[in-house]
């Protein structure tokens, strides 16, 4: 395979029973992309993105994460990337420290590795001052935040994002997607869904899924002249309303 | 005539100061949105407002009701969709209605006009289970619920959360035909966009209200003028940005990076040329307009 490709979709399909939820969709993530996944509820975005963590089978097509099969290597695949929703994220009853340490005991990390990384997350988030205290008791930004460290503790190749900012405040938001760049920048590839579409124009590329198929995809400048659109919240409107 | 009355409000948990003096009204007959992000303490203001919680101080009332003295008046007259999905997961979406509707001593037929718009769209699955429904059904039936009894306020808690831009669309659409029949409506959101669908919005966040307006005088208050900047590469120009000393606000919005500078004699000439020496290229400084989400990060940093 092309090593620059580190998600590589062809013809996947999911069908329960006689429904198809994901139609048979192609695509390909270059390695440090920030690729923008999106589509309305129901779309059959989070069926599609289980298969691509290794979580639920395909029923038909090709596709290849991390360099592993996901017919035949989910295992391989877990290991290799990272993975954050909004609604699992980290322990409540855990500390800041005890949740990293956590996470990183689970992904294999020696006991060293762990110390070092928790010393130098802890301190590029600034929380220093909560690293014992429980994350439940943390505000949601700042769990959010820590959340994608945490989902990065083992150098994934890629890391998925599932609507990580829901709810945030707008500055949170923001410096949630300076960590999102940052993390690019190093080559992690990262695949985001949002529902925040002034997000989708922070990606490098987007798609958009409408009742299990991907109806377009392109960069969100070429998107936008594509539908005659002002913005991606136009285009998203234009499409997914067929 | 004033629908909702909240005076110096305020309620504290534990360590927590979820609500700190909290004073607006809403007149009968308007959209009023409460904007702020998770743990503003908008939740614990519905709460309250419905007679669901007691506040520590102050006072509120609701339809001419008091919270605390008419608590039973007030829930005769009020309508509330929570956050969380609230309904009977093991009943069927007709059942659900039905016992609304008989809880508050009417029937669905009696209201079925103030509905139907809403019911229309689920009818056809009015025998499958609450639980088994997507996640914008559940948001419809749970506003025909809130409806069924016809009443004079209606509380909508983030009605809209994790709702993709096409349902959110027809949400508000929906709401707009609601505020057409007379119902008042207090609802909360994250999503700033949404404010400026609003009669009037208050700016909520750490349980203070920063402001109260209407969505086209609240951006006025933003201090500064507000530049576009656009370059070959984000994340550099994102860093470059936050590295000049010049600085008061960078926040990426959209393609562009909203930014704001601290002198008064600013010349986005200047400001082009240091980005050049970043190895920026493409650079696209213009003039904007200050939106509600500026006008929010502005008044919480």
């Amino acid at each position: 395979m092309n090593n620059n490709k580190v998600i590589q979709v062809e013809g996947l399909t999911k069908m329960f029973g006689d429904f198809t939820a994901v139609n048979a969709i192609t695509f390909e993530v270059d390695k440090g992309e920030i690729f923008g996944f999106l589509g309305a509820n129901g779309a059959g975005k989070t069926t599609a993105m289980k298969m691509l963590i290794g979580i639920s089978n395909p029923t038909s097509g090709n596709a290849n994460v991390a360099g592993f099969d996901v017919f035949t290597h989910t295992e391989n695949i877990k290991k290799n990337i990272g993975y954050m929703s909004q609604k699992f994220a980290l322990y409540d009853d855990l500390t800041v420290r005890e949740n990293i340490t956590f996470f990183g005991g689970i992904y294999g990390l020696s006991r060293k590795r762990i110390k070092e990384k928790s010393d130098a997350l802890i301190e590029e988030l600034g929380l220093q001052n909560v690293a014992n205290k429980l994350v439940g008791a943390l505000p949601l930004g700042w769990k959010q935040k820590l959340s994608f460290s945490v989902s990065l503790i083992h150098d994934p190749k890629i890391v998925f994002l599932d609507e990580p900012t829901g709810g945030v405040d707008p500055i949170t938001r923001r410096q949630f997607w300076e960590l999102i760049y940052k993390a690019a920048n190093q080559g992690t590839t990262v695949f985001v869904t949002t529902h925040y579409m002034d997000e989708a124009e922070y990606c490098d590329r987007v798609s958009i899924m409408v009742n299990g198929k991907i109806e377009a995809l392109d960069t969100p400048k070429k998107l936008k002249e594509q539908f005659k659109a002002e913005n991606m919240n136009d285009v998203f409107l234009k499409l997914a309303r067929g | 005539m004033v629908s909702i009355s909240v005076k110096h409000i305020s309620k504290s948990y534990k360590s927590v100061n979820a609500l700190q003096d909290i004073s607006f009204e809403v007149k009968e007959g308007e959209l009023f949105g409460l904007i702020g992000p998770d743990g503003a303490g908008k939740t614990t203001l519905f709460r309250i407002l419905t007679t669901l919680l007691f506040a520590d101080e102050g006072t509120a009332t609701v339809a001419g009701f008091d919270v605390v003295a008419d608590y039973k008046s007030i829930r005769n007259s009020v309508g509330y969709m929570p956050g969380k999905f609230s309904l009977y997961q093991d009943l069927t979406v007709e059942e659900n209605l039905d016992f609304f509707a008989t809880i508050f001593g009417t029937t669905i037929e009696e209201n079925y006009d103030l509905i139907k718009d809403i019911y229309v769209q689920i009818e056809p699955f009015k025998n499958r289970r609450a639980g088994k429904l997507s996640g914008g059904m559940k948001q419809k039936l749970a506003l025909s619920c809130a409806l069924i009894h016809k009443p004079k306020v209606l509380f909508l808690d983030e009605p809209t959360t994790g709702v993709d831009p096409v349902s959110r669309k027809e949400f508000w659409d929906m709401l707009k035909r609601l505020q057409q029949k007379g119902i008042t409506i207090l609802v909360s959101t994250p999503y700033m966009d949404e404010a400026a669908l609003c009669d009037r919005i208050a700016l909520i966040q750490d349980g203070k209200i920063l402001e109260i307006d209407t969505p086209e005088a609240i951006v006025k208050y933003y201090p500064k003028p507000i530049y576009n900047v656009r370059a070959n590469n984000m994340y550099q120009l994102i860093n470059s940005l936050n590295a000049y000393e010049h600085n008061h606000s960078v926040y990426p919005f959209g393609e562009f990076v909203h930014y704001t500078d601290n002198r008064t004699d600013f010349n986005p000439d200047h400001l082009k040329a240091y980005l050049e020496s970043r190895n920026l290229s493409n650079i696209h400084i213009e003039k904007t307009i200050a939106t509600i989400e500026d006008t929010f990060m502005e008044l919480a940093k």
